[in-house]
């Protein structure tokens, strides 16, 4: 009996904390909306008058291309409107679960990661809206380094990789020729390609875009063979020459079945998204965000100043700003 | 001569306590007993026992045709996984149970943050420098003594180095988030650590959980954490509680249960009631451990920094990641060096209060604590008034910078490039790399995948047997069925044979290098910071140099896990090393044992609990970090989990997690040190065994 004590009232302690924490939580009732400005002080007037946004959340996700857009957007919309921009570093799919519940209010470059996950916000929930083209077009495809394909111009289509798959063994791909994939979050159709086309190679998987950019640069330095998922625009095309295999040409009939792709990747006019309250009630930051656009040039040009060049990401928008009058001016909404 | 000599020498050392060493060796050891004769004798019973299973799954390598955990018996997770996370995206800003409950929680932690930071802003970098600096010398217990002096030093230089790196508005935020953290952690691990503590039964019930809160990869949890409480500060600090209040609650638990019965009884023979023997002895007498484990739960939340910051917490953690996406390694080190640069202030503050707690010197009563507590209070005001309010000092100025990106990333070329391949004579790290994954890692894996499930399954439960008795066996072998019935048996044998991999190379080092140590306190000295470095530098820092080092794959994924396991593992093997009784020693030499003799007769074998206990951290901490290698091309479940996270699949991230989780338990029950050298009165079998060795 007496030993029980002590446990019985153990429980007895552990059951009042637990009530406490849920009165100290519950009892307030749902007094409260999903923050509408980013959680920070801004904007939390619950919207409704139209110009309900001082502060704008725009995700960056983790490649230097999406920091050009972000710092030029940032640096107009601070300078021009006089709105602050909070700069959210996350992955582009988590940057989707932001969309959704307006802790972020923008994503000015989605590759489409997420297919199902967009589906469902935009089509389902409709928490999530279109904002327009970003300008800029996204290829992806498969690469070689320049000298490897100098050397062996057979590489550069489809039909010549099967004889050259023993140059790209490597201790993980074991027999078969090895084809490099990078991020899980990046859209592949690596797999059923390879398998579709009937070609001697294993995708291997790097897991992270750090960890693919490391074995191109080594293969570039060392000029051993490699066969890689990659993509363009990106800051390393400026520093590295990389060669295009070419695939059966992207049809739409090829994409119908995901699990049986068979041909290259399609070309993606960049989309933009937004939030969908803050599309609606987002006053000129809103209205900027969908007018901004720009092309591959120009956001090459930011991203090489950010990467090549180690500038802060605000002075390479500044000055990019300041070379382009005209297109800056064309974003602003129209006055009144 | 050794033969008689060994089993009397053990008899003379004392049991000893592996408790829970330095930043990075959580999980509570335990009580190890001493190594007894009768244990010794048993060996030849076991060995007996493990080649028989061995054989067993060898001849069912070579005879059966499918080795596989069989398809129908599995069960499939992804389906109603992927349900839960359609009805959450779906119902989480209408639902009650977000309304009314969840969306509090993170509202809550939210303004609790932005509270913390807005102190920290307020303060300006005077008064946090000020108040950092004079509360660790008032954790020491103030005044002029070299300890206080030496722990304020630390924090003054600290600070001083975050500013001078250019990190200090990032730093502030990491702080703020830290003090929540931590706190939300301390409380949690307390509460768990008071039921433990006082119930035997809860105590029993609530291990496995640490278990699993502790090994589950935070790359698992943090997408059903971003669908419950949305992106941003919220998942990341809840993600950082879970991780961190493990140690807390278990080293609350474990001072609660040390507590000298004598103490108690004297205070129930006062009449004191349970309620006033709780406040009045058994916390008190458990507050060293306390310490140690909020000192522990501060460690493992600020690991957790850079992880957070995937799903959007800020701070440091982005700096990393900012720096790694461009290939910029030495602006990812510098913010990785100010997360270290904390860690070690927290580290030496924690410890000192703790020293102090321990051995109470000459003025440490309420009175003499008050003073400098009071003193570090009123220079903090002095200083926000003097920098903040008075001239204005907020942010660390940007002219008192500098940068050592540059000088970094140039060592890190050079490296890279001269390093790789060419080296004359051994070939290069690419070289070895290559080697190393045909001749051990690829054997390994189509051994495991080769061995029938059927034979698998008895040899873990032999294993674990002789580790734990039955309960270790069945943890083991329902561990192993568990991943067969996710239906992730293939993968979780090729991610185990990368664990056994990496695991083989840091005992190796491991044990070398503390040996070494162990026997040149100079090396020690030397080694000390370069542990404390690579125990709290975030391993993200490091996977670019692996990567150009050791080419994309599994064995860049092993090197990682090296890296963070072998800190742990030189500094058990140091301690247990040198702890072998100086007698003994003196004993030996005197009877003309080599040094060579000593280490192998004497300081080894009397060191072997311990040196099971590195092993068991060893385990834990590679398996911690096979997510991380999924980043660099591990694959397997570590790629799984990754993939979870970054499509937002939570029917691939969680399964891969809790296959992960299996492993940790079947890792652990079989490398459970201590144990088996118990003799119990239930080890009759022991004792058979040992009369049936010639």
């Amino acid at each position: 009996m007496r030993k029980r004590t002590p446990a019985r009232r153990t429980a007895l302690a552990a059951g009042t904390g637990v009530l406490a924490l849920l009165a100290l939580t519950a009892c307030g009732a749902a007094e409260t909306d999903r923050p509408d400005a980013g959680g920070q002080d801004g904007g939390s007037d619950n919207g409704g008058e139209g110009q309900g946004y001082d502060t704008v959340v725009i995700a960056e996700p983790n490649w230097v291309g999406a920091a050009a857009n972000v710092a030029v957007a940032k640096h107009v919309l601070e300078t021009e409107l006089d709105v602050t921009v909070e700069v959210r570093q996350i992955d582009e799919t988590l940057a989707w679960d932001g969309l959704d519940d307006g802790s972020i209010h923008a994503i000015l470059e989605d590759w489409g990661g997420a297919p199902e996950k967009e589906e469902l916000y935009l089509e389902e929930k409709k928490s999530v809206v279109p904002g327009g083209e970003l300008g800029v077009v996204g290829h992806i495809g498969w690469f070689v380094p320049k000298a490897y394909a100098d050397a062996h111009p057979e590489v550069k289509t489809w039909e010549g990789l099967n004889d050259l798959a023993e140059d790209f063994r490597t201790a993980e791909s074991g027999d078969k020729g090895q084809l490099l994939n990078g991020d899980p979050g990046y859209t592949s159709y690596d797999k059923e390609i390879v398998r579709e086309l009937g070609l001697d190679f294993q995708v291997v998987e790097a897991g992270s875009e750090e960890a693919l950019i490391s074995a191109i640069q080594r293969a570039d330095r060392e000029g051993t063979p490699l066969l890689t998922y990659w993509w363009t625009p990106h800051w390393l095309n400026a520093e590295v020459e990389l060669v295009e295999v070419e695939l059966p040409p992207y049809s739409e009939e090829c994409y119908e079945d995901l699990s049986k792709v068979a041909c290259a990747y399609p070309d993606v006019n960049l989309p933009k998204y937004l939030n969908a309250d803050f599309a609606e009630n987002g006053g000129e930051a809103a209205e900027f965000l969908k007018n901004f656009q720009w092309d591959t040039a120009d956001q090459e040009l930011v991203a090489q100043l950010i990467q090549g060049e180690g500038m802060e990401p605000e002075a390479a928008a500044e000055q990019w700003v300041a070379q382009n009058p005209d297109k800056v001016q064309a974003w602003l909404p129209a006055e009144g | 001569m050794t033969g008689t000599t060994k089993p009397s020498l053990a008899a003379r050392v004392p049991a000893t306590a592996a408790g829970p060493d330095g930043p990075a060796a959580p999980a509570g050891g335990g009580g190890v007993a001493a190594k007894s004769a009768g244990a010794a004798r048993a060996l030849g019973g076991r060995v007996y026992l493990v080649v028989a299973a061995a054989l067993f799954a060898l001849a069912g390598a070579v005879l059966a045709g499918d080795a596989a955990w069989p398809g129908s018996w599995t069960w499939d997770a992804e389906t109603p996984l992927d349900e839960l996370n359609r009805w959450l995206i779906l119902n989480r800003d209408s639902h009650p149970l977000f309304l009314y409950f969840l969306l509090h929680l993170s509202n809550n932690v939210n303004s609790a943050v932005d509270t913390a930071l807005a102190v920290l802003q307020g303060l300006g970098w005077p008064g946090v420098t000020v108040a950092a600096t004079l509360g660790a010398w008032a954790a020491a217990g103030g005044g002029t003594r070299p300890r206080a002096l030496t722990t304020a030093g630390t924090a003054l230089a600290a600070f001083a180095a975050i500013g001078l790196l250019g990190m200090w508005p990032h730093a502030m935020l990491t702080l703020a988030l830290m003090v929540v953290a931590v706190t939300l952690s301390a409380v949690l691990g307390l509460l768990l650590g008071l039921a433990a503590g006082l119930s035997d039964r809860a105590g029993r019930a609530l291990r496995p959980v640490f278990d699993t809160m502790q090994v589950l990869p935070a790359f698992a949890y943090l997408l059903p954490f971003v669908l419950l409480f949305g992106i941003g500060t919220a998942p990341a600090l809840f993600a950082t509680v879970i991780y961190a209040a493990p140690p807390m609650a278990r080293l609350t638990a474990l001072g609660l249960r040390e507590a000298d019965p004598a103490a108690l009884e004297c205070a129930r023979s006062l009449g004191a009631g349970p309620w006033q023997r709780l406040l009045t002895a058994r916390l008190p007498l458990a507050r060293p451990r306390m310490l140690l484990g909020l000192n522990q739960t501060i460690m493992m939340a600020l690991s957790m920094v850079v992880i957070a910051s995937i799903i959007g917490a800020g701070g440091l953690g982005d700096q990393v990641f900012d720096g790694l996406r461009t290939q910029d390694i030495g602006k990812a080190l510098t913010a990785g060096i100010a997360i270290v640069l904390i860690a070690i202030w927290l580290d030496r503050t924690t410890a000192a209060a703790g020293e102090r707690l321990e051995h109470p010197g000459a003025g440490t009563g309420r009175a003499a604590a008050a003073l400098p507590l009071a003193v570090t209070v009123a220079a903090t005001v002095a200083a926000w008034l003097l920098g903040r309010v008075a001239l204005g000092l907020g942010a660390w100025p940007d002219g008192w910078t500098f940068s050592i990106a540059d000088p970094v990333n140039d060592t890190v070329d050079w490296m890279v490039v001269n390093l790789g391949s060419g080296v004359p004579l051994v070939g290069g790290t690419l070289t070895w790399a290559e080697n190393f994954t045909l001749w051990v890692l690829n054997p390994l894996r189509d051994g495991l995948t080769a061995i029938p499930w059927w034979a698998l399954l008895p040899l873990a439960g032999v294993l674990g047997f002789l580790a734990g008795r039955l309960r270790s066996a069945l943890t083991a072998m329902g561990a192993l069925a568990a991943i067969g019935v996710l239906g992730l048996w293939d993968k979780s044998l090729n991610t185990l044979s990368q664990v056994l991999g990496a695991l083989l190379l840091t005992l190796l080092i491991g044990f070398a290098a503390g040996i070494a140590a162990a026997r040149r306190p100079l090396l020690e000295k030397l080694l000390r910071p370069v542990l404390d470095v690579l125990q709290t530098m975030p391993q993200f820092i490091y996977l670019i140099p692996v990567v150009a080092l050791f080419g994309v794959g599994r064995i860049a994924a092993i090197t990682a896990a090296v890296v963070y396991a072998l800190p742990a593992v030189v500094r058990i093997t140091t301690q247990g090393v040198r702890q072998v009784d100086a007698t003994v020693l003196e004993a030996s030499r005197s009877l003309g044992a080599t040094p060579w003799q000593q280490l192998r007769q004497v300081q080894l074998p009397l060191a072997r609990a311990q040196l099971l206990l590195a092993v068991n951290q060893g385990v834990v901490l590679v398996l911690a970090v096979v997510v991380v290698g999924g980043l660099v091309g591990g694959g397997a479940l570590g790629f799984d989990t990754v993939y979870g996270l970054q499509r937002g699949d939570l029917g691939v991230g969680l399964p891969a997690g809790a296959a992960i989780v299996c492993l940790g338990l079947l890792l652990d029950r079989i490398t459970q040190p201590g144990r088996d050298a118990a003799p119990g009165p239930g080890t009759g079998r022991g004792d058979r065994a040992g009369r049936s060795r010639p």
